[in-house]
């Protein structure tokens, strides 16, 4: 049983939304810090343009373009829970899933090839950043795809329908921060 | 934006009926050990979690204060229940006693258990909004705990790189020589940042949702507005620090260089992200301090707070202006001097609004029937004692004098006449304030005030002679000055002597205090619901208050703060009496 606390809205909003907007915002300056530092860097550091050319771009579209669509399904999911048609949404749910893991699978494929030629964290100042940051946003993909797991659970059941839109939004901010890492570790060389 | 289908919340016009008539949120009286201490997602029981944590932790940061203060006055002496004080044993003890009280006492107590306790209880609804991602925040907490404990015990020692752990001490084992005690504390650090960010969601969905019905956004108290507000700095601060210990992280263990400036990285990276968190987190905690001692001056003054907007409008510029003032700790470390000339402005800007602040509060006092209790001294000490830290401030702010002062005690006095009002002073006042209304028990007024003069008057015998030592030049961060003959010097070592002797009588004052706690929550008079005859609502309810708060959910008619209203019989008027 929920407490009385969790059901009101003084402000209008439903506090599961608010809650996932304050939890984004104090995502966003987590990234914000980093790139900031790394920015700080790149602007000192002309060579790390030569280094970025050592990154493979055509995987780094492909994984933009998979993570955009997967976006998509998440619309999709939010629309079908709005009608309360919990399977179809967690169907809708199961696709960003897979986009997710797609985007886990061309990753993997990256680094492997990137470490194989000698590229790892230790090499220099851009490829310490470039781990650390996709890695990080990698986690976000990961926890993400996870707490939508969850929801589609729940969604096949008709319950809690109102976690399709949060999750959603979660999914969509880290879509919005790979729309920042991939031309600033990939494309500005 | 809004699709009434699938919203959780209905409108709020039947809402208040509804809540009224039901019973309060109770989940069954009798819950078992594990569920209701271990497992408990009641706001009160995480509070009191959060304050005993911190108040076992106090303990230790003064116990290690102890240890090196002795070192400091009797050099290479036998410090009795320590042992003797070596340089690495000194390094790791005044870092953990800075990280323990910064971030395990000021932290988990000012914000952590005040923020649970207060919040629900006094917006007047029946919990937090999201309980179980309460105790989750308390898990994490407790981890963090765990953690930090263990880097004191492992081989290599304690982390002795300061509690602002700048690199390359920090980041390289080589130079720190404790590769596992510099891991484990930034490990702690990172699970403490983890579970205040939890938290933090929560206080601030909670206040912006949860309030009773009538209780608009001038309605709430300072002290709940105070911790929001610090919650929004932390949460707006601590960002680029979590991302900064995790590349810190991955130089002690992967082999990065990002702090390096060897192979390409920057060591005054780190102090940026450091202080850009690190300044803003001294308002964190200052702003609770200065709510806690509104709530209480009012009430003890029995008098309107006098401008309750310029406190709030204050409380917003400080945290505001807070983002802007970092770099006035880096006034030495080789930063541009026009960047220096900025900050030195912005840090005596940020001055105004706190001072502001603090003129509210005596102009409340002004014409009020005072009554001096035990919480009143520590809330008047609070002002008195702060002012000091607040104008020694001025001269670390201003780059100029800071060069000269830079490092030496008079900063460490500055930044205690500043911490020990908030973290411990406040805090007294706190306890001893909503004390009837957490344990529903009164405590001892003679013990209160023997203890509050035995705390006071030694506090400022441990400061000033060290105010004079950092004139003298005495910088910090050394174990002992015999190697440094023009520090030597007897007259100088007596100074260090009277700052010592004053801490060890401080801290037996302190079992006055633990004595008076144990013994009142035991067997102390029974307290009713409104003992102070205060406004807010926490003292609606019960002393102490079930599980659900309220028997019947309040619901607001005014502000907090109308104390001696003309024509009124009472000189209080709680805000869900009606008119």
């Amino acid at each position: 049983m929920k407490p009385i606390a969790t059901t009101r809205s003084a402000t209008g909003i439903p506090t599961g939304r608010l809650a996932v907007w304050w939890l984004i915002a104090s995502e966003i300056v987590i990234f914000g810090g980093l790139l900031a530092s790394y920015v700080m860097h790149r602007i000192g550091h002309a060579e790390f343009g030569d280094y970025a050319a050592h990154t493979n771009t055509w995987a780094g579209a492909l994984n933009t373009l998979v993570l955009l669509t997967s976006s998509l399904s998440a619309v999709l999911a939010h629309e079908a829970a709005e009608k309360r048609d919990g399977p179809r949404a967690a169907r809708m749910l199961l696709f960003t899933i897979l986009g997710g893991a797609v985007f886990l699978v061309v990753k993997g494929f990256e680094w492997t090839t990137e470490i194989r030629h000698g590229f790892t964290i230790t090499t220099n100042m851009f490829w310490s950043f470039y781990y650390t940051a996709a890695g990080l946003h990698a986690l976000h993909v990961i926890a993400g795809m996870i707490a939508m797991a969850f929801v589609a659970r729940g969604a096949l059941a008709n319950r809690e329908l109102q976690r399709v839109e949060l999750v959603g939004n979660y999914w969509h901010f880290v879509d919005i921060v790979w729309i920042f890492l991939f031309p600033l570790l990939y494309i500005a060389k | 934006m809004a699709q009434p289908a699938i919203e959780e919340t209905p409108g709020s016009g039947t809402r208040h009926a509804e809540e009224t008539s039901a019973p309060p949120a109770g989940h069954g009286e009798h819950e078992g050990f594990v569920k209701k201490y271990l497992f408990s997602t009641d706001h009160k029981m995480i509070a009191k979690q959060y304050l005993f944590t911190g108040m076992f932790m106090a303990l230790i940061g003064a116990f290690m204060v102890y240890a090196f203060r002795v070192q400091l006055a009797f050099p290479g002496s036998h410090v009795p229940g320590f042992g003797v004080v070596g340089p690495n044993e000194y390094n790791a003890l005044v870092t953990n006693h800075g990280s323990i009280m910064v971030f395990w006492v000021a932290m988990p107590v000012l914000i952590a258990a005040f923020g649970n306790y207060l919040i629900p209880l006094m917006l007047g609804c029946d919990d937090m909004a999201f309980p179980r991602l309460n105790r989750l925040s308390y898990q994490v907490f407790f981890l963090s705990v765990v953690v930090l404990l263990i880097s004191l015990f492992v081989p290599g020692g304690g982390f002795g790189g300061a509690w602002t752990a700048y690199p390359p001490l920090s980041s390289k084992a080589e130079y720190s020589l404790t590769p596992l005690g510099s891991t484990l504390w930034l490990c702690a650090v990172i699970l403490e940042f983890v579970a205040f960010l939890i938290g933090g969601i929560n206080f601030v969905t909670t206040t912006m949702n949860s309030r009773a019905p009538g209780m608009k956004l001038y309605d709430i108290p300072i002290v709940v507005w105070m911790i929001v507000i610090a919650t929004l700095v932390f949460m707006a601060s601590v960002g680029p620090l979590v991302a900064g210990a995790v590349m810190l992280l991955f130089d002690q263990l992967l082999g990065t260089a990002f702090y390096d400036p060897t192979r390409g990285g920057d060591p005054l990276l780190w102090q940026h992200l450091f202080w850009f968190f690190g300044h803003p987190e001294v308002y964190v905690v200052l702003l609770p301090a200065c709510g806690i001692v509104a709530e209480v001056i009012t009430v003890f003054s029995r008098k309107k707070l006098f401008g309750y907007k310029t406190v709030l409008y204050t409380a917003f510029a400080t945290g505001i202006v807070s983002f802007f003032v970092w770099a006035h700790h880096q006034f030495v470390a080789g930063i541009d001097p026009r960047m220096a000339n900025v900050f030195t402005a912005t840090t005596v800007i940020i001055s105004l609004p706190v001072a502001e602040m603090i003129f509210v509060y005596v102009a409340t006092l002004y014409g009020g029937s005072i009554r001096l209790t035990t919480p009143m001294l520590w809330a008047l000490a609070f002002i008195a004692e702060f002012i000091i830290g607040g104008v020694t401030g001025l001269f670390l702010g201003a780059s100029g004098s800071d060069i000269y002062l830079h490092d030496t005690y008079f900063v460490l006095a500055h930044f205690h006449y500043t911490f020990v009002p908030i973290a411990i002073i406040s805090v007294f006042a706190g306890i001893t304030y909503w004390f009837p209304k957490m344990f529903g028990r009164h405590m001892n007024e003679t013990l209160g005030k023997i203890h509050f003069w035995g705390t006071i008057i030694p506090f400022n015998g441990i400061f000033i002679p060290l105010f004079l030592l950092g004139l003298a030049g005495q910088h910090r961060r050394i174990y002992s000055y015999e190697g440094f003959p023009e520090l030597a010097r007897p007259e100088l070592q007596q100074l260090r002597i009277i700052a010592t002797v004053s801490l060890i009588v401080m801290l037996s004052f302190q079992l006055v205090f633990l004595f008076n706690f144990v013994r009142s929550m035991l067997r102390g008079r029974t307290a009713e619901r409104n003992p102070w005859k205060a406004n807010t609502l926490e003292w609606v309810a019960a002393s102490p208050p079930p599980h659900g708060n309220f028997e019947t959910m309040p619901v607001v008619y005014r502000g907090p703060y109308e104390y001696s209203v003309p024509g009124r019989d009472e000189d209080y008027w709680p805000q869900n009496q009606p008119a």
